[in-house]
């Protein structure tokens, strides 16, 4: 815990650079009364931390077996960035963010269809023993 | 659609990663585990796809379509042995892909504004900045990666003297343009394509120079590194699901990198900037290799009859050759005659963790024979026979007796514990660490030279004529 909160301490650092103008724009564009920057930023970063633990422990416990299929499965997971993607190609932002948006989707798309497909392929050889 | 249930739907599929992957702790449960992260994935994108800010869907869908269609063709298509080249190209386009978000949300910024809802600017930035050199060192990296594991003639064995200082000029000078992005956010734009622009030259320089055998650590390091920009992206969206998938593979790459390193008896560091010398200074192969003695596969059919515990240690040789459906062959008819059979499996054996036992998996070769090296070596004193297919360094007994040697304390499979030991090899060439290995010249040591799916083939026809 200590060690978050000294995280949060340095964070609360970074974040003071950052103008009150641009917060007060931001909370203004989107109508909502948004947490500050910093409490934002740390709960982000607690998610990151936490989930950084629970992988750990899973993927520990995985048997040199599947080693190979586990890269696959987990790098299509990676291709989660598709989201991204897909909100800077749906929304209405002009040229260039719903080009870039679009071809993020296209080369995200791949790498999760892909390896979800992959994976299974190779899984499936290794559930028909007995 | 209302955004706490967007929400809830993404904690919904960051629950189904998880489940996924806790499935892929067992065989007879992995199929489940990838559908359910497949399904997880699915739903965040529908989630997503219903997002207020998204408002049309075509550019969406199209782009899908044809990624789908790519992906599944790609997947569909490759052969077992070229796994790796598979993960590896996949590995890049997910960092391309975390690249062009970072990208796209600088150029939409203004628009987008309630997709950054509370964030600050510099730690916005930062992220991005993160997302681009990460995404970037990632794409070209793994585009490399690539590119050497297809053995393209042009990526191999390139090293030049002044490459780490490159490499250090160009690390500081994109952390330079990050940090140039927290303070300019005007111009961040320029700021992260120049940024990303020098990523992918340091992605390039950073793996051309790594050879085959340290394959395996680079390619989970890639895969790390694909999930930590993932996860950077998601800093950036102030996506939590983002968040929460890329830190899981960013997890699983860490730990795979951990246990090839350890399997390799090098540090990280090593394997990323270190060169292996190539050794050969006190004695000669010639020296080593005077008393190497040459059998048949008719020999060894008799010396297999006579067995009643065989070991077969796989390597890279083994895909190169596409040995593993004989291997196969080889399995039944010695079990048909009541001898018994098992495989040792090196952690670095291969292209990728992980890469001898999709193969073997694809020839039908039940998982239950297959064997980490620790409980092979423990049993070795009862093989009668030890098969090494394509294998040389992961069996190299100098790694435990020569302190100089550059394997030394790397861990083996101690085949030379073995009653008999047969190489089956195309000829006495070294293995990526350029150093002879004495284990051809034992006394119960025997070089069968072919390519090993022929001869395990000819070994096969012979114990079927005997």
């Amino acid at each position: 815990m200590d060690v978050l909160f000294q995280l949060a301490q340095a964070v609360n650092g970074i974040s003071s650079l950052e103008s009150t103008e641009a917060i007060r724009a931001l909370t203004e564009t989107t109508g909502q009364p948004a947490a500050g920057g910093a409490e934002r930023l740390v709960l982000l970063i607690t998610v990151f931390v936490l989930a950084v633990y629970v992988g750990a422990e899973i993927i520990a416990r995985i048997p040199p077996t599947l080693h190979t299929p586990l890269m696959s499965g987990s790098n299509a997971i990676s291709g989660i960035t598709v989201l991204g993607a897909i909100l800077a190609a749906g929304s209405d932002s002009g040229g260039l963010a719903t080009v870039l948006g679009f071809l993020g989707v296209v080369l995200a798309t791949v790498n999760v269809v892909g390896g979800f497909v992959v994976t299974d392929r190779m899984l499936a050889m290794f559930k028909s023993k007995r | 659609m209302n955004s706490a249930l967007i929400d809830v739907c993404c904690l919904v599929s960051a629950v189904m990663f998880i489940n996924g992957l806790q499935g892929m702790t067992r065989p007879r449960t992995a199929v489940r585990g990838n559908l359910t992260a497949a399904v997880g994935m699915l739903l965040a994108v529908i989630a997503t796809m219903l997002h207020r800010e998204v408002i049309g869907w075509s550019s969406i869908l199209a782009g899908i379509a044809l990624g789908s269609g790519i992906g599944v063709f790609l997947a569909l298509r490759v052969q077992m042995t070229a796994m790796p080249q598979l993960v590896a190209l996949y590995n890049g386009l997910g960092g391309a892909a975390s690249v062009l978000v970072g990208g796209a949300y600088l150029a939409g910024r203004e628009h987008a504004a309630s997709v950054l809802a509370g964030n600050s600017l510099a730690d916005v930035m930062a992220a991005t900045g993160a997302s681009g050199l990460i995404g970037g060192i990632t794409f070209s990296g793994s585009l490399v990666a690539y590119g050497k594991l297809e053995e393209l003639k042009f990526m191999r064995d390139f090293s030049a003297p002044w490459q780490k200082p490159a490499n250090l000029v160009l690390g500081v000078t994109a952390l330079g343009l990050c940090l140039l992005m927290i303070l300019q956010p005007q111009h961040a734009g320029v700021w992260f394509w120049l940024m990303s622009l020098v990523s992918l030259v340091l992605g390039v320089l950073l793996v051309v120079s790594i050879g085959g055998a340290d394959m395996p650590v680079v390619i989970a390091l890639l895969n790390s590194y694909s999930g930590i920009a993932a996860s950077a992206t998601g800093f950036v969206l102030n996506n939590s699901l983002l968040i929460i998938a890329g830190s899981l593979v960013g997890a699983s790459g860490v730990i795979l990198t951990k246990i090839m390193c350890e399997a390799m008896n090098r540090s990280l560091w090593a394997v990323l900037f270190g060169t292996l010398q190539s050794a050969g200074r006190s004695t000669t192969r010639d020296d080593i290799y005077s008393s190497v003695k040459s059998t048949s596969a008719e020999e060894v059919a008799m010396l297999l009859e006579a067995a009643q515990r065989v070991l077969i240690v796989p390597g890279y040789g083994m895909a190169v050759a596409q040995a593993q459906h004989a291997v196969r062959a080889l399995t039944n008819i010695l079990l048909s005659k009541g001898i018994e059979v098992e495989f040792g499996i090196h952690p670095v054996a291969g292209r990728m963790p992980g890469h001898m036992n999709v193969l073997l998996a694809e020839a039908d070769i039940p998982y239950e024979r297959l064997k980490e090296m620790d409980e092979v070596n423990a049993t070795m004193d009862h093989v009668d026979v030890a098969i090494v297919l394509g294998a040389n360094d992961v069996v190299n007994p100098l790694a435990r007796t020569d302190p100089h040697s550059p394997i030394a304390g790397m861990p083996i499979i101690d085949v030379d514990r073995a009653r008999t030991v047969i190489n089956i090899k195309r000829s006495l060439s070294p293995g990526f660490a350029g150093i002879a290995n004495p284990l051809f010249a034992l006394d119960h040591s025997l070089m069968l030279f072919a390519d090993g799916r022929k001869a395990i083939v000819d070994i096969v026809k012979a114990l079927q004529e005997g």
